[in-house]
């Protein structure tokens, strides 16, 4: 058994950077990692995929991209490089293939068992990723079984995909780009959309990102938003890590011949059945980011930017005609399944009285209990929380936290 | 991101600060937000029908309403029947209509906008050969429903826009005209 400060379970970009910030506060601490660092980015993705980010916006404690490409978008074997090399830079205790297998209470302190040892630490800090597994819906399981089902950690490429139709189910980040890159190799796609958010990659000659940063949106904080809740549910927007695609909407992936239906509601008798609010999830989307372009606007107005193009409206998202309510999973026409719902994070093994009705972990800005700390979910404290920009701001103020409270223990 | 700001405070009758302690009360007790609606249904004559509506279960017990509602449905003329009330299928319209204007107020008071004067139209497209039984490609219910507000109210056009979508987005009856139920009818 092994005494320590503080025990950081996961490497990639939040236990990365808590370490980083443990270190500069001279906490001894240590990171155990179920695999390698990066693990998830370098195993649990697909192929095709890259951070939405640009290069430029992968800063993190002390360390930040100073390569030849600042505007580009990271592969996922460059974002695995890259957090390799922080963690090496910084000098990160990563204790790797160390999966923790329970964190329980003992005393004032926490007991983290692990495949590799025990240890007894004052502070926890679980920064395991808010999408350690991909979220599935009920509905999965009444799927006829001549049907191929994919989710976001099983899908991999279309190399792997049979010949034949494809649904496609979920329209934010991961499923548009699964449907198009299924089209693109042949494929005759569904993609079944509910509540989704539209965004060009680039406005008015900038990254989107670039306006997200900059206008401070990015920066908002959790008590600057009436419904916390509901934004911390808001789903990825349509975007893909591609300089030469200009947007990856519904209108492009029509264009390109995917088939657009409203969200997959049931399936009864191997019939699918889809929503028929695909009309207002799309309106919804466009007014949301016709209202953040406009703010866009307004924010480059007051501050003077110059030589920016002039402001641009998004042509609406046209509504297929006529918008298929069912699709037969029993004739052969489609052949796979790719669930693109969306991840949740893996606490099964945290075995704390901190979670509500639904299992969600209960936490007030990252902070869950004393000495126990979550870094890397969706605005945390900040809009910016869950992505690699983000987490470092989290991780200054989760350690300073740490440190006050260890002072006050100790007094 | 806010709508304009207002002089005088927003009244659209409806009671926000209730709805939001409701949510609140309802995050602390979830079994309390269970209720089961009910409506007891006669049949008169011919096509004519009448429900009683009153007793409803909520809040962990059954409630009985001051006096009881009732809704009667007939078939028209051209059905050979009495037309003494409307379709059940115009019913139908009707609930969805009032679901969203009840939203659209709602949300509005939320929101801070001062409405004036909300009206919607809803039109439901049907195929009589669906319940004739003479093609079994046509659905027994509606092919298309289309709703239509014109809405007078102190904000933009675009937050008029939102405001029914938003509506849409929190409507049972929008919710059960788009998405399936499991309905379960037995002879007691």
């Amino acid at each position: 058994m092994r005494h320590i400060s503080t025990v950081i379970i996961g490497a990639g970009q939040a236990g990365l950077a808590m370490s980083k910030c443990l270190s500069d506060r001279s906490v001894a601490h240590v990171v155990l990692e179920r695999g390698e660092v990066a693990q998830s980015w370098m195993k649990d993705r697909w192929d095709s995929l890259r951070l939405l980010t640009p290069n430029w916006q992968s800063r993190l404690p002390g360390y930040k991209y100073d390569g030849p490409d600042p505007d580009g978008y990271m592969s996922m074997p460059q974002i695995t490089g890259y957090l390799r090399d922080y963690a090496h830079v910084i000098d990160a205790p990563v204790e790797e293939h160390t999966a923790v297998h329970s964190v329980t209470s003992h005393g004032n302190n926490y007991l983290v068992r692990a495949n590799k040892g025990v240890w007894i630490c004052d502070n926890v800090v679980v920064a395991s990723g808010a999408c350690a597994r991909p979220k599935l819906p009920q509905l999965a399981g009444a799927v006829p079984e001549s049907i191929m089902q994919l989710s976001l950690s099983t899908y991999k490429s279309p190399d792997q995909v049979a010949k034949g139709g494809v649904l496609v189910v979920g329209g934010s980040a991961s499923g548009v780009q699964i449907a198009a890159e299924l089209c693109n190799a042949g494929h005759a796609v569904t993609l079944a959309v509910g509540e989704h958010i539209r965004a060009p990659r680039r406005y008015r000659g900038r990254d989107i990102q670039w306006w997200m940063d900059r206008s401070g949106i990015l920066d908002v904080r959790v008590n600057e938003v009436d419904d916390i809740d509901r934004a911390r549910r808001v789903p990825s927007v349509q975007l893909i890590g591609d300089p030469g695609i200009d947007s990856i909407d519904l209108n492009t992936l029509q264009a390109m011949g995917v088939s657009i239906t409203g969200r997959l509601a049931g399936i009864q008798n191997g019939m699918a059945q889809f929503s028929g609010s695909l009309a207002n999830h799309c309106a919804m989307s466009d007014l949301k980011i016709d209202r953040l372009l406009r703010h866009f606007d307004d924010w480059a107005d007051r501050m003077n930017i110059p030589d920016l193009p002039d402001a641009q409206q998004l042509p609406p998202t046209l509504l297929p005609n006529p918008t298929h309510l069912m699709s037969n999973l029993k004739n052969g026409a489609i052949q796979t399944i790719v669930w693109a719902t969306g991840y949740s994070p893996e606490f099964s093994w945290l075995k704390l009285p901190v979670f509500d009705q639904k299992g969600m972990l209960i936490h007030d800005q990252g902070i869950v209990a004393p000495g126990l700390y979550i870094l890397g979910l969706p605005f945390m404290r900040r809009r910016k929380s869950a992505l690699i920009d983000g987490v470092g701001g989290d991780a200054q103020a989760l350690s300073d936290h740490l440190i006050a409270n260890r002072n006050r223990r100790a007094a | 991101m806010t709508t304009q700001t207002q002089d005088k405070p927003v009244s659209n009758g409806v009671n926000t600060e209730a709805l939001i302690g409701a949510r609140g009360a309802f995050a602390e007790m979830p079994q309390a937000a269970l209720f089961t609606f009910r409506s007891t249904c006669d049949w008169l004559n011919g096509s004519e029908s009448r429900n009683t509506i009153n007793g409803y279960y909520g809040l962990g017990e059954e409630h009985t309403r001051k006096e009881a509602f009732s809704i009667s449905s007939d078939h028209p003329e051209v059905f050979a029947a009495s037309d003494s009330a409307p379709t059940p299928p115009e019913i139908a319209l009707s609930a969805l209509a009032s679901c969203l204007t009840g939203g659209v107020a709602a949300v509005a008071q939320h929101r801070g906008i001062q409405l004036h004067d909300v009206q919607c139209v809803v039109e439901g497209d049907m195929d009589m050969r669906g319940i004739l039984g003479m093609d079994p490609d046509i659905r027994n219910g509606f092919s298309a429903v289309r709703v239509t507000f014109a809405i007078d109210a102190d904000a933009s056009d675009d937050d008029i826009r939102a405001l029914v979508a938003q509506s849409q987005k929190r409507s049972t009856v929008f919710d059960l005209m788009t998405n399936p139920t499991n309905v379960h009818v037995v002879v007691a």
